[in-house]
């Protein structure tokens, strides 16, 4: 079986050999399967960002590999091609501050432009873009400088998207929104993810935004892989993740409770859903 | 008494981009009381930070009036003391900072006050000893992390010894870690130093520790209550794309679909453990 | 990366050196820059060399670091060097075509040298000592008399120190624009210099913007804490002359008096 990400051993080294080196990751090796949705979490400093830099080229490796569809992306005379960026999209975190074109529709075409399409097709593609993230065509002549913070992102993500890659990253893409805003946005990757069948990373602190729509969880902690498996599998070893400086949902902490005082519930539900639902079972089951 | 900050029939109506009148505030009448902690719950856009901002006079009511400790925010002449009474904490911590070492930050306000050296060094090292940054106060500003820049703007206002700190968003660009600490000092100063909080937010679980959240809605007060009146109003916080905490949220969903007549003011694990308690094993009544 | 550029690096320490009042270290500098000039023959140069060498020795900061320093200005030194040396008047020692070096050419190259070598490291041993924010402090102190014929000397030094605050959040800002351009194809490395210069726009841009938002948001959080310009301002740290001031100061003019006299000597 083949992933369409993969790293083996992979390390990075900041600073080597001065008094402030430090290593952000130490000997990861990550399998990433084509078309799932995987939810990375970790503390600030755990590594995840610099994890996700490796994954389109950013950074070099100190050691180790890093392999798309099989391939490591770094060719024998140590140079990245600029086709693994169109590969693997990475957004940023507060992406919005990164767009810089008139109007929306030129922001959007910067990536498409640079993989060097005809302008039909870039323009095919920006279209496509503002319609995955639910913004009105009838925009696309405007200054993105003039919406709203929630839309800047969706603008900045779209610019991501058009380039139609592989794999789509996304480092922190509620951070700073309201809840609603955040729930919109995270229905629009489920969308994305749906539609295009592309695999999707998503990375964040908030065990609470990604635990329900991703399919695996990946806990990084101290420039090392603490846990990887189903949210379910992660949630069972609830304590190792608090002790890495993470929460976990209060509705597992509810649920953990009442096993502590001898209720047999599963200690590793994390929806308020399956709560209400295992409390009912518990309930009628008597 | 007077209250140390009262809005009376408060609006305010600014010019968009495109030249349309947009009403930001809509006849708030709101009175806080020394020594309370009030959070002030909206979604973005809900005028929420604009109500903040007239708070210290960065914006003036264009319709009704402000009084901060009885000072009427609309007269210049009282701007620098109603800046003294009442300090403003922002979101990002970052544009806040001015210095290039932290205690001359924290001195910042002092320095403008014209105290005299000995005065500021003993309120600069209170300040940073009640935020916990003592030992930093040497420190570059740009080499901390986000939870430990914000506790420094803390200082940097609450060394001016106001009455009251307005908070805008202070944990919005934070992660976990660092929301958890700011949140701990705002409590302090509330409970410790008996300084009027206000802050301002959309997380549920800052909005609980309050004693009383005002929840914003449309440029007006939708309601206003103790947490546990407030988080229990579920469907009209839902209303408001608010979304209430996950204890409350289980209780309120078994409730509805068993109708078994729970109470669901639960805003903490252990309420809500031992309201499930009592409904899952009734016999043992407590 | 950008991250390794330091401006004014700055050593921290705990020595006489770096203890000296700085508006004192600004004045001496000065003073030796003039001294320098003043300086004319071996034994004069020697004294002022000898004199900077303690300076570094006593702020104990490595020599490696001083000599690091140099880098940028081997090429001034050089080419300062071979004009000298090629085109001063003499008795000519050893011509071939249109180059001739004579005995005062040596002699002036060496001395011009020097003279660079001794400024360069002499200003930048203040930097090494001096923290920023004391640089700013003490030039705002030293100029304040001009404030009396209206110059806004508050105003620059709170801009100076503003810039040394933001320096490193703004290179933070531009490195991670940069990753996220590049995350789109952006391509810096190739291309001609129009193309080139094309490319820094995606960078350019956002970097401005955010500039300005945070100048914006900075402006109203300063207000907020209740600055008003120099109105009515005191400061924390106070700097007074102390005993370790006297006796850098006086040993300094000392030394400078003695160079200054046997430079007009001819020494």
């Amino acid at each position: 079986m083949s992933y369409i990400l993969e790293t083996r051993d992979l390390t990075q080294v900041y600073g080597a050999g001065t008094p402030f080196e430090r290593t952000a990751l130490d000997h990861v090796n990550i399998q990433v399967e084509k078309g799932e949705i995987l939810g990375i979490i970790g503390h600030t400093g755990s590594g995840k960002s610099t994890l996700i830099q490796h994954f389109n080229g950013l950074l070099k490796p100190t050691s180790g590999e890093v392999l798309l569809s099989g391939h490591s992306i770094w060719n024998e005379k140590g140079k990245c091609e600029r086709k693994t960026r169109f590969a693997v999209g990475l957004v940023f975190q507060y992406p919005e501050y990164q767009l810089f074109e008139e109007t929306i529709a030129k922001d959007i075409a910067f990536g498409p432009h640079n993989m060097g399409l005809s302008d039909t097709e870039v323009e095919r593609r920006v279209r496509e873009a503002m319609d995955f993230v639910g913004l009105d065509p009838a925009l696309a002549g405007q200054s993105p400088f003039a919406l709203s913070g929630g839309q800047k992102r969706r603008v900045a993500i779209a610019g991501v998207i058009a380039m139609r890659p592989q794999v789509l990253i996304l480092d922190e893409p509620t951070a700073g929104l309201d809840p609603a805003g955040r729930d919109e946005i995270l229905a629009q990757i489920r969308d994305y993810h749906a539609r295009s069948g592309a695999t999707v990373i998503i990375v964040s602190h908030s065990m609470e935004d990604i635990a329900r729509m991703a399919d695996r969880l990946l806990v990084m902690n101290d420039a090392h892989v603490m846990l990887c498996g189903t949210p379910r599998e992660v949630f069972a070893h609830a304590d190792d993740i608090i002790r890495a400086g993470l929460d976990i949902p209060e509705i597992t902490k509810v649920i953990r409770e009442l096993c502590r005082r001898g209720f047999d519930l599963d200690p590793s539900i994390y929806t308020v859903e399956d709560a209400v639902r295992a409390i009912r079972a518990y309930k009628e089951g008597k | 008494m007077s209250d140390i900050i009262k809005t009376e029939a408060l609006t305010y109506v600014y010019q968009s981009g495109d030249g349309e009148r947009k009403v930001a505030l809509d006849g708030v009448d709101l009175s806080i009381s020394r020594g309370e902690f009030v959070a002030v719950l909206g979604h973005n856009g809900s005028g929420k930070s604009t109500l903040a901002c007239h708070f210290n006079g960065i914006r003036l009511p264009t319709g009704g009036a402000v009084y901060i400790d009885s000072m009427d925010t609309r007269n210049p002449d009282l701007l620098y003391d109603i800046r003294k009474t009442c300090a403003m904490v922002f979101q990002n911590p970052d544009n806040q900072i001015v210095a290039t070492v932290v205690e001359e930050d924290v001195a910042f306000a002092l320095e403008n006050l014209g105290l005299p050296p000995d005065e500021i060094r003993r309120r600069v090292d209170d300040a940073l000893r009640a935020v916990g940054m003592y030992e930093f106060r040497r420190h570059a500003p740009h080499k901390l992390s986000g939870g430990q820049k914000q506790r420094v703007a803390i200082a940097g206002v609450i060394a001016m010894m106001p009455r009251c700190v307005v908070f805008d968003e202070p944990t919005a660009m934070l992660d976990p870690a660092g929301r958890k600490e700011v949140m701990r000092v705002i409590r302090d100063l509330n409970t410790r130093l008996g300084i009027t909080v206000v802050l301002i937010t959309h997380h549920m679980d800052e909005a609980v520790q309050a004693g009383r959240v005002v929840v914003m809605h449309a440029g007006k007060i939708l309601m206003q209550g103790t947490p546990r009146e407030i988080f229990t109003q579920v469907d009209a916080l839902r209303a408001a794309s608010l979304t209430v905490p996950q204890t409350i949220e289980v209780l309120f969903d078994l409730d509805n679909q068993t109708g078994a007549d729970l109470p669901i003011d639960a805003l903490t694990v252990t309420e809500c453990a031992d309201i499930l308690e009592r409904y899952l094993r009734p016999a043992a009544a407590n | 990366m950008l991250r390794d550029i330091t401006i004014g690096q700055y050593f921290p320490g705990k020595s006489i050196v770096h203890r000296t009042d700085p508006r004192l270290k600004l004045v001496l500098v000065i003073l030796m820059i003039v001294t320098l000039f003043l300086a004319a023959g071996p034994i004069s140069y020697a004294l002022l060399a000898l004199y900077i060498f303690s300076v570094i020795k006593i702020s104990g900061i490595q020599p490696k670091m001083v000599v690091r320093g140099l880098k940028p200005v081997v090429f001034i030194v050089v080419f300062t060097a071979l004009l000298n040396l090629f085109y001063t008047p003499g008795t000519e020692l050893w011509g071939f075509g249109f180059l001739h070096i004579t005995d005062q050419g040596i002699r002036v190259a060496i001395l011009m040298v020097l003279r660079i070598l001794l400024l360069i490291i002499g200003t930048s041993m203040l930097t090494y000592t001096t923290s920023p924010i004391e640089l700013t402090d003490g030039l705002e102190m030293l100029l304040s008399p001009l404030k009396k014929i209206h110059l806004p000397v508050h105003e620059l030094a709170m801009m100076m120190s503003i810039a040394l605050r933001f320096i490193p959040t703004l290179i933070e800002e531009t490195e991670k624009i940069i990753a996220a351009q590049k995350a789109r194809g952006a391509d810096f490395e190739s291309g001609n210099i129009i193309q080139r210069a094309r490319a820094m726009v995606p960078i350019l841009v956002p970097l401005f913007i955010s500039a300005f938002r945070r100048a914006d948001e900075l402006a109203i959080a300063m207000e907020c804490r209740l600055y008003r310009g120099d109105v009515g301002r005191t400061r924390m740290k106070q700097m007074k002359l102390g005993r370790v001031d006297a006796l850098t100061g006086a040993v300094s003019v000392l030394v400078f008096a003695a160079v200054i006299v046997l430079g007009r000597m001819g020494w």
